[in-house]
C-alpha cells in the first residue's frame, strides 16, 4: 500500500520541509498579489499622490531644518519619502490582515491551519510573505521617486532593506493581531479609522517631531509612543546608511510582542473556538 | 443518558481505549485504529455541542458519521483537525494524539471541509502545489503527485484553469485530490456532496469508496443523507452532540429493530429527543 509506506518516516520535520513550506506561502502570496493588479497600482498611487501633490503644495510652507540623518537642508519631498515608504508597508500590513479575515470567512485559512507544520511557524511564514510583497511595492515606489529627485546614496537602497524587512514584519504582525480580533469582513472599515489614519498622522512621517512639539506637546508624546514613528525613523536613517538604535529597539520589540500576540490569538482554543464553526456548519 | 447505556459498541473500541495516547502504530502489534475519539466533550459557552463522544475508525474502512444539521459533525471535524482545541477527551490518529503530537497526526490526515477551501483565483495546479508546500513536499515531487491525482480525477486537462471556472462537482473532486496529495492514511469528508447534482454525488462517493478498497485509506464520511450509506459501511449516529449508535449497519439495524438506516435513525433519535421526526 503506497500510502502506508509513504508515511513510514521519522518524526518531526526537516529543514528542507520548513523551507518548502515558506517558499510555498510566499509564492502563493506573490501570485495573489500579481493577480490583483489594482492592488499593486493603488499601493503605488497612494504614496505618489502624497509625494506629487501634498509634498509639492507644502514644500513652501514646511521648512525642514538640518536634522539627523540629513547633513544639509533638504526638500520636503525628500523628508516625507521614508514616511511614505512606511505608509506603503502600513497599508500592506493591513491589507494582509484583511486578506486573512477574508480567507477565514471563505474557509481558505483552514488549508493553512491544518498543515502539520507548527502553527506559529505557518503564521510567521505568512508574515514574511506579506513583508516580501511590501518590499516589491516600496522598491517600485523608490524607482519612481528617483525621477522626482529623491536620490538617497546608492548604498542606501541596500542598507534600507533590513529596516524595511523589520518594519514590514512589525506592521504585518500588528495587522495579523488585529485580524484575529475581527469577526466579520464588514468590520474591517473600522481598522482604517482607528488604526491606519491615527498611526500615520500621529507620527514623524509628514513632519519632524520638533515641529509637532512646538504645536502640541501632548501630540508629541503620542507620536513618540507610536511604533509607526519608530518604523519611519528606522527607515529614514537606514536609507542614509545609518542606524537609529532607539527606533531599532522599539521596532524589534514591537515586532516580537505583536507576533507573539498574533500567534496566541490564532491558537485554536483562543481563536476559532471562541467563535464556533463557520456559518451553516454544525 | 450516558454513552455506555445508549451506544452500541464496535468490537475494536475497547482495544482503542487502551492505546498509549501518543504512541505510533507498531508493526508487531495489531495495527492502530485510523482514528480514535475517546470521551470528547465540547461546549460553546453554555451550549454543549458534543457530549462524551466515543468511536473509532478502522484502517481501510468506510465509516459514515450520520447526523442532522446541528448534530455536532462539523465541531467534531474541527476538533480532529485541531482547528479547535480539545476541551476534554482524547483524539488520536494512527496512535498519534492530536493534542500532544499534532504534526505527526495531521501528517496522516487528509480533510475535505464542508465549505469550499480552494483559492478561486489560483489555477488547479497552483492550488495543489500550495497544499503540497504546506506539507513540506518539494516542487518537483509535488508536480508529479499533482499530475497523478489530476489524471485520476479526470481533471488533467484543467490543470491550468482557474478554480473559479470549475463546476461544483469538479471543485469537490479537486478538494478530494488535494486532500490525498500528501498521501494520508485517514481521510475526513464533511458533507462533501452537499449542493451537488445526483451524478456528481454518486461519482464522488464511488471515488472515495474506491480509495478505501484500492489504497487502504480509512474514511470518515460525515453526512445527513441516508442514501449515501450502504450495508458494508460502519456507521456512527450522532444526534444533539451524542453518539446514539455505532457499529456496522446490520448490527445497528438489528438493535434498533429497523429494516433500513432511515427507520433506525428515526427510532433512535425519537427515543432520544421524544420526537420521531428529525
Amino acid at each position: 500500500m503506497s500510502s502506508t509506506t509513504a508515511n513510514a518516516r521519522p518524526a518531526g520535520f526537516s529543514f528542507a520541509e520548513y523551507l518548502t513550506c515558506l517558499n510555498g506561502i510566499v509564492w502563493r502570496e506573490a501570485l495573489r498579489f500579481l493577480h490583483q493588479r489594482e492592488r499593486f497600482v493603488s499601493a503605488l498611487v497612494r504614496p505618489l499622490v502624497w509625494l506629487f501633490i501634498f509634498a509639492a503644495g507644502f514644500r513652501q510652507v514646511l521648512g525642514i531644518s538640518i536634522i539627523p540623518p540629513y547633513e544639509t537642508y533638504i526638500l520636503y519631498e525628500v523628508y516625507i519619502a521614508p514616511g511614505l515608504m512606511a505608509m506603503i508597508q502600513l497599508f500592506n500590513g493591513m491589507q494582509s490582515s484583511l486578506s486573512m479575515v477574508y480567507d477565514r470567512e471563505m474557509g481558505n485559512m483552514r488549508t493553512l491551519l491544518v498543515s502539520p507544520l507548527p502553527r506559529g511557524y505557518l503564521l510567521f511564514c505568512k508574515l514574511l510573505a506579506g513583508t516580501a510583497v511590501s518590499l516589491l511595492q516600496v522598491y517600485a515606489f523608490l524607482v519612481i521617486a528617483w525621477f522626482w529627485d529623491i536620490t538617497p546614496p546608492p548604498i542606501g537602497y541596500l542598507t534600507v532593506l533590513p529596516a524595511l524587512i523589520l518594519s514590514g514584519l512589525m506592521l504585518g504582525a500588528l495587522g495579523m493581531l488585529i485580524s484575529s480580533g475581527i469577526k466579520q469582513l464588514e468590520n474591517f472599515a473600522g481598522v482604517m479609522n482607528f488604526v491606519i489614519f491615527p498611526m500615520f498622522f500621529a507620527s514623524s512621517a509628514l513632519y519632524p517631531l520638533w515641529r509637532v512639539q512646538e504645536g502640541s506637546p501632548m501630540l508629541y508624546y503620542v507620536c513618540q509612543w507610536n511604533p509607526f514613528t519608530h518604523a519611519v525613523e528606522l527607515i529614514r536613517f537606514a536609507l542614509y546608511g545609518k542606524i537609529d538604535w532607539i527606533s531599532l529597539a522599539v521596532v524589534g520589540g514591537c515586532t516580537a510582542v505583536f507576533m507573539i500576540g498574533a500567534i496566541l490569538a490564532y491558537d485554536p482554543s483562543r481563536g476559532l473556538a471562541r467563535r464556533g464553526p463557520a456559518g451553516g456548519e454544525t | 443518558m450516558g454513552r455506555n447505556d445508549s451506544a452500541m459498541t464496535t468490537p475494536d473500541a475497547p482495544a482503542a481505549a487502551t492505546l498509549p495516547p501518543d504512541a505510533p502504530a507498531r508493526s508487531d502489534a495489531a495495527p492502530a485504529p485510523a482514528l480514535v475519539i475517546n470521551g470528547v466533550n465540547h461546549s460553546y459557552g453554555a451550549r454543549r455541542a458534543l457530549i462524551d463522544v466515543d468511536f473509532t475508525v478502522a484502517p481501510a474502512s468506510f465509516t459514515a458519521l450520520l447526523g442532522l444539521n446541528g448534530a455536532g459533525k462539523s465541531t467534531l471535524f474541527s476538533l480532529i483537525t485541531r482547528l479547535f482545541g480539545i476541551q476534554s477527551g482524547q483524539i488520536s490518529i494512527f496512535g498519534h494524539d492530536i493534542g500532544r503530537a499534532p504534526g505527526e497526526a495531521l501528517r496522516l490526515l487528509g480533510v475535505v471541509f464542508q465549505p469550499r477551501t480552494l483559492d478561486l483565483d489560483l489555477s488547479v495546479m497552483q492550488n495543489l502545489l500550495y497544499h503540497a508546500a504546506l506539507h513540506g513536499i518539494g516542487r518537483r515531487d509535488a508536480r508529479l503527485r499533482a499530475d497523478e491525482v489530476l489524471e485520476r480525477i479526470g481533471l488533467a486537462d484543467r490543470a491550468s484553469s482557474k478554480v473559479r471556472d470549475l463546476s461544483g462537482g469538479q471543485m469537490r473532486r479537486l478538494e478530494i485530490a488535494r486532500a490525498l496529495l500528501h498521501r494520508p492514511r485517514l481521510l475526513l469528508l464533511d458533507e462533501a456532496t452537499v449542493g451537488l447534482d445526483v451524478k456528481a454525488r454518486a461519482d464522488i462517493l464511488a471515488h472515495v469508496r474506491q480509495l478505501v478498497t484500492e489504497q487502504g485509506i480509512g474514511v470518515l464520511w460525515a453526512t445527513h443523507l441516508f442514501d449515501e450509506i450502504v450495508g458494508s459501511d460502519s456507521l456512527v449516529i450522532l444526534h444533539q452532540g451524542r453518539v446514539l449508535a455505532r457499529g456496522d449497519v446490520a448490527t445497528i439495524l438489528a438493535k434498533a429493530g429497523a429494516h433500513d438506516v432511515n427507520s433506525a435513525f428515526m427510532r433512535l433519535t425519537g427515543a432520544q429527543s421524544g420526537s420521531l421526526a428529525p
